[in-house]
């Protein structure tokens, strides 16, 4: 069956009745995106398919609590990721907390079309997360990547709760600026169909 | 925590920045607060884009089958949430349905509408619809039992729910009892009977690497187990 024509939200709906087809295509979409953000998180490969097959999971046992007129799907899945592997890097005491930038980059085996998306994607929010003060970018990248809560972060950068609190608001809003993110941003477009 | 405080949250909620108190507390918030659930979807959305920021890296590609087996065994073999007809769990399905077609992207905004929505209910719903919640939080990690179809749902928080299928009502006189067991000592955890999809939220928490199981006692329970345990989970990674 080929579910490419299908929207990110169709694929949920299949999910609810118990296609496993669709959550295969789901993770076509996003597993590469998922997996990256596991790894940057945990730096333990066993640990970032854990989390990514947990997540999955979850978005397979709860796809009826999807609501899409609320958010995209793609929104959902990775909120949904990125939990998994902030819990896990908190049991696992595993957390790293070097820029993005230094992070080893391994060669990714994507078809070329999804590549350059995902590429392009890439480098425009890495991008926008460049163009925010020093201070809101590393809070933000502490918290989103590193996986620590906002009391660690207070006391890991020796400032008070509350300008933690305030630099992650304005860099998320500022980068909700720069990235242009509508109130209900679509990702999805249709992919060529191969058939 | 000061209302206006609260409100300053949504960042950190959105880049779960939380720890589980903060994040229960922030939840609690969000269900008497359309500021906060509009400005958690719009960061949330944001918070989620930095996903693709992150460098690449080839997930192993025996990755997406072994997702697509688990997810087809879980459909066999899970304890359906849809009731079949005259199910006891009817009131609390309708509820969820209905909490879900008016839900949200936060699985926060999720799990507030969906205690709101109990608020107004009786007691006794509401603690079927905690086991509800239990099983579908995103943070509950199911454990297949032994001895029985089923699994143990746990949270991190230790609430955990044991999900029996098709397990047979106990016998006139006697009562399933279940069991937490931590160490050598059984602590009781909740009776029940059984028949139909059982589903029993256990009256205490699970601590990590606790064993969870099930015995049949004499009405109303004992205080340690006489029996040999017919179910078993244990609850090694949650």
């Amino acid at each position: 069956m080929n579910l490419a024509h299908l929207s990110d939200e169709a694929l949920l709906a299949l999910c609810e009745r118990g296609d496993e087809v669709a959550l295969g295509e789901l993770y076509e979409r996003h597993g590469a995106v998922a997996y990256g953000l596991a790894f940057r998180i945990l730096r333990n490969e066993m640990l970032a398919e854990d989390a990514v097959q947990d997540a999955f999971l979850t978005v397979w046992r709860t796809a009826g609590r999807f609501a899409p007129e609320q958010a995209a799907a793609s929104t959902w899945l990775l909120t949904i990721v990125h939990r998994r592997a902030v819990d896990l890097v908190r049991r696992e005491e595993r957390r790293r907390a070097q820029p993005l930038s230094e992070a080893a980059e391994p060669v990714a085996h994507e078809s070329a079309e999804d590549a350059a998306w995902l590429r392009l994607e890439r480098e425009r929010v890495q991008e926008a997360l460049r163009q925010l003060p020093d201070e809101q970018r590393e809070a933000i990248e502490l918290a989103y990547y590193g996986g620590f809560t906002q009391s660690e972060l207070a006391e890991r950068l020796g400032q008070p709760v509350g300008t933690i609190k305030s630099r992650m608001f304005a860099g998320l809003r500022r980068l909700r600026d720069l990235l242009d993110v509508e109130t209900k941003e679509q990702r999805w477009s249709p992919r060529q169909s191969t058939s | 925590m000061e209302p206006e405080t609260i409100h300053e949250l949504t960042a950190a909620y959105a880049l779960d920045a939380l720890d589980e108190r903060e994040a229960q507390t922030y939840e609690a918030h969000l269900r008497d607060c359309e500021r906060c659930r509009a400005d958690l979807r719009e960061l949330q959305q944001v918070a989620s884009a930095l996903a693709y920021a992150a460098p690449a890296a080839p997930p192993p590609s025996a990755l997406r089958d072994r997702i697509v087996e688990r997810a087809r065994e879980e459909r066999t073999n899970v304890i359906p949430l849809r009731p079949r007809s005259r199910s006891r769990w009817t009131p609390v399905l309708a509820a969820a349905t209905a909490v879900a077609a008016a839900a949200a992207v936060g699985l926060g905004i999720w799990a507030a509408t969906l205690h709101s929505d109990l608020d107004s209910s009786r007691s006794a719903r509401a603690r079927d619809a905690q086991a509800l919640a239990v099983l579908s939080s995103p943070r509950a990690t199911r454990i297949p039992l032994t001895g029985a179809s089923g699994a143990l749902t746990v949270v991190p928080s230790g609430d955990a729910v044991l999900a029996v299928s098709q397990l047979e009502p106990a016998p006139s006189g006697k009562t399933y009892e279940a069991w937490v067991i931590q160490g050598t000592t059984p602590k009781r955890a909740g009776l029940f009977e059984g028949g139909e999809n059982g589903l029993v939220r256990l009256t205490r928490p699970v601590p990590r690497g606790a064993t969870v199981a099930v015995t049949v006692e004499r009405d109303g329970g004992v205080d340690a187990p006489t029996q040999t345990p017919i179910i078993s989970a244990k609850a090694t990674n949650f």
